[in-house]
């Protein structure tokens, strides 16, 4: 029996662990202002204008740097560095007024100069931006006024202002630009803090930001490679929202949990059976013809993606405007197929390679189109090799008969005009839609060519045309303002709060 | 004894050389441009060709081998390809995980083992030894990796006294950092203490055997102070020489650990360099991890040439 002191002090004890309880109660009444976002990948650095890998767009996008227009969550271009732009006539003048009163990072300000340096470093003969192609038509950039830039194009092209909307087109600084890799200097409206290598990358919100101010005054990006390890962190809460979440076999357990919302949407990756189309049996349009009736999307889908994405017909994702539905052209039917296999004088079908890169859509997936193949005759070794190897071998050296891998790239139908490319697919047809389209402004007539470009590529069947890669987030409940789909590679979390 | 030192040294600088030039040649061989994997599916060939140019690898093989060798000798590891940084940096703010984190689990194993082999010893063919057997052979069986999804199981999603993974850093303090690291460091300890467990219990068992003991006991020398006097000084011999080797096991197996807690460890960095093609970064992470590696050995024959009660055998540099 405890004595009255004992009693009195545990009564104390408990009045003390309820006052606690209440003040932290009330603590978290207000809305957390600090987000940690899980990405699957580290960035290697964080210079959006020197390297490809997404995980640099994912952390830096329209946060730390802005480019000229910015591509919202729907895909629409805003308003970026630039408050307004106008185009003319011709197509080949653009002028672009900056924001008054945009200031770089380190207090400098952000002007015209620093766009034209932006550019001209872009496009000069030693640079290293991986979209260098976006700044190829530009023929000179000139500075009227501190607030003005006026770009002349060589030619026109149709989706320069959206060029000018991707991290590729982010606006440094020419104090800053050498150092940008470890030391971010933007003009967005978060500032980078520090970077714990192999572990974090910590954002701070900018006070000196000249346009609204985000709501979140602190964002930390984590990266967690492991699949197990990512649904630990959601779990024990040590991660708010896990973007481009590829774990799909954990989602029904996260949709369960009303701790948890999942989303689900779209990417811009369009997942290809991409093929050798220089190679035998491949260069005969009927054996491509007869491998897309033989692969089931659903099956494909449900096996890979466990339900969460969206078959497409041809290379076009079906959220854009002048998606054309082609995905009722080759209905699953290994009958056909091998009606066409036989047809293309190969009734007993033939040997060729699958290689497959790392992502696990395309190893997972790469078996089931393996066995799907192997049904109508189709016998496909399957070849896992990493990253780098896939690049050096299968796409620069093009030695390759199918491999399967996601394009992620917004807006790249033009790389089948590519003369270099790998798929080996060489049209005159789809070279002079191309160029129409460069030379198209108006978006309905852009809308029915890019529809032109879709059908010839479905019918020649020039790749396997699978699915659309999800965009998949598990959030925290409570948590609003995270992009759904992905139009462009970035965790745009300016527009981010919690309830 | 000088010339043991010596002899040492040699063999250890041409160890670390010839992983050098083996690390060199493999990556050499091995498929991958880090500027394609920098610049991606849409870099242009002239873009291609000057972020070579920038990083060097528009050399020739030789001249690439003896200017990042050069600088090796000179302690200079160079800057990484990706990261853009000095890799001595890399490698410092990785080991200030790896090294506490190794460390750790070293001493947990030891801790751990030492005590139970001695208990199975002195219990032999008791339900005790049965005990530490069984628990032996179990974390023999048992992949750290899986233990480690274990731990996080009930340690962090259901009882939340750790968190799940990551690293706060030591800025934070030395608190936090350790209270990261102890779910990890216990599970790379449990398979090396299950084994320490069973070399102490063997080599406990083979001196209890041998003649001083038998003499120490008839002396009327009570059992545990045999045990511990006698028997432990001298079954430590072997148990340090496994030990040492498994310095270099805790530091392979870190690898795989510091991936499951994503520890921003030596690691991962070497895992991330290598899928990223980052010659620099692994070249330097490689000849240090040898040189770990050598340097530990030494140090282990060093030791026990030195903890060896008997005289050194004639002939074997004794006098010198």
């Amino acid at each position: 029996m405890p004595t009255a002191k004992q009693r009195f002090t545990l009564a104390a004890f408990a009045f003390a662990a309820l006052a606690l309880a209440a003040t932290t109660q009330t603590a978290t009444a207000q809305p957390r202002t600090d987000l940690v976002v899980g990405m699957a990948l580290e960035p290697p650095h964080l210079d959006p204008t020197a390297g490809a890998a997404g995980a640099i767009k994912e952390v830096t996008y329209a946060n730390l740097f802005e480019p000229l227009l910015r591509v919202d969550a729907d895909g629409k271009l805003v308003p970026g560095l630039a408050e307004r732009w106008s185009v003319s006539e011709d197509g080949l003048t653009y002028r672009f007024t900056l924001r008054p009163n945009a200031k770089f990072h380190d207090g400098t300000g952000a002007d015209s100069a620093d766009v034209k340096f932006t550019l001209d470093r872009a496009r000069a003969a030693d640079s290293v931006n991986a979209q260098k192609a976006y700044f190829a038509p530009i023929a000179q950039v000139e500075t009227p006024d501190p607030q003005t830039v006026v770009v002349t194009l060589s030619r026109p092209d149709g989706l320069f202002l959206f060029h000018m909307a991707s991290g590729d087109a982010a606006i440094v600084a020419p104090e800053s630009a050498a150092t940008n890799k470890q030391k971010p200097v933007g003009t967005g409206p978060f500032r980078f803090d520090r970077w714990v290598a192999g572990d974090r990358v910590v954002l701070v919100r900018n006070p000196d930001y000249d346009g609204a101010k985000p709501k979140l005054d602190r964002v930390t990006f984590r990266f967690v490679s492991d699949p197990a390890a990512q649904v630990a962190a959601l779990k024990a809460g040590d991660i708010d929202a896990f973007t481009l979440f590829s774990t799909y076999e954990a989602l029904p357990e996260f949709r369960n949990d009303p701790k948890f919302v999942v989303t689900v949407g779209s990417t811009e990756g369009e997942t290809l059976l991409s093929t050798n189309n220089a190679r035998k049996p491949f260069d005969d349009v009927r054996v491509r013809r007869a491998m897309a009736h033989a692969i089931d999307r659903k099956t494909l889908i449900d096996g890979v993606l466990y339900g969460n994405g969206v078959a497409i017909g041809s290379h076009f994702p079906p959220h854009r405007e002048g998606y054309v539905d082609l995905t009722g052209l080759y209905p699953y039917d290994p009958a056909r197929a091998k009606a066409l296999l036989a047809e293309a004088g190969y009734p007993n079908g033939f040997d060729t390679t699958l290689r497959l890169p790392p992502p696990p859509y395309a190893r997972r997936g790469g078996e089931l189109v393996a066995a799907m193949l192997a049904e109508v005759g189709i016998r496909a070794k399957i070849e896992p090799v990493e990253w780098a190897a896939w690049l050096e071998k299968t796409f620069k050296g093009k030695d390759y008969d199918l491999t399967m891998i996601a394009h992620t790239e917004p807006l790249d139908i033009d790389i089948y005009a590519r003369p270099d490319y790998y798929f080996n697919y060489k049209s005159e047809r789809f070279n002079a839609l191309n160029d129409a389209l460069n030379r198209t402004q108006d978006p309905a007539k852009r809308n029915a060519l890019y529809g032109e470009e879709q059908k010839l590529l479905a019918e020649d069947a020039v790749n396997g045309f699978l699915f659309m890669l999800p965009s998949v987030t598990v959030q925290k409940a409570g948590l609003t303002g995270l992009w759904v789909n992905r139009p462009v590679q970035a965790n745009d979390v300016t527009g981010v709060s919690w309830k | 004894m000088l010339a043991f030192l010596l002899r040492r040294l040699v063999s250890l600088i041409v160890t670390v050389w010839l992983a050098s030039i083996v690390v060199f040649a493999v990556l050499q061989l091995v498929p991958g441009d880090p500027a394609l994997l920098m610049l991606g599916v849409n870099a242009q060939p002239d873009t291609l060709a000057a972020l070579r140019s920038q990083m060097g690898l528009d050399q020739p093989i030789l001249t690439r081998y003896l200017h990042w060798a050069g600088g090796l000798a000179r302690g200079d590891f160079g800057v990484s390809l990706t990261y853009a940084r000095p890799v001595a940096d890399l490698v410092a703010e990785r080991l200030a995980v790896t090294l506490p984190l190794s460390l750790l689990s070293l001493v947990i194993s030891t801790v751990l083992a030492l005590p139970l082999g001695l208990l199975a010893a002195a219990r032999r063919g008791r339900g005790g030894d049965w005990a530490v057997l069984g628990f032996s052979q179990l974390g023999v069986s048992m992949p750290s990796f899986w233990i480690a999804i274990l731990l996080i199981l009930l340690f962090s999603l259901t009882l939340h006294w750790f968190p799940a993974g990551g690293f706060p850093g030591w800025s934070g303090g030395i608190g936090p950092a350790l209270h990261a690291l102890l779910l990890p460091a216990l599970a790379l300890a449990v398979p090396e203490a299950a084994i320490l467990a069973r070399v102490t219990r063997t080599a406990v068992l083979d001196t209890l055997a041998e003649d001083h003991i038998r003499t120490a006991r008839a002396k009327g020398v009570g059992r545990v102070a045999v045990l511990l006097r006698h028997a432990l000084p001298n079954a430590l011999i072997p148990v340090a020489t496994v030990l040492g080797l498994q310095i270099s096991f805790l530091v392979a197996g870190a690898v795989v650990v510091e991936n499951v807690f994503t520890l921003p460890g030596l690691g991962r960095l070497l895992y991330q360099a290598i899928g990223q093609r980052d010659l620099i970064v692994v070249q330097g992470v490689v000849v240090l991890l040898a040189l770990f590696v050598v340097l530990v050995n030494a140090l282990v024959d060093i030791a026990c040439a030195l903890a060896d009660p008997r005289p050194p055998a004639a002939g074997k540099g004794g006098e010198s």
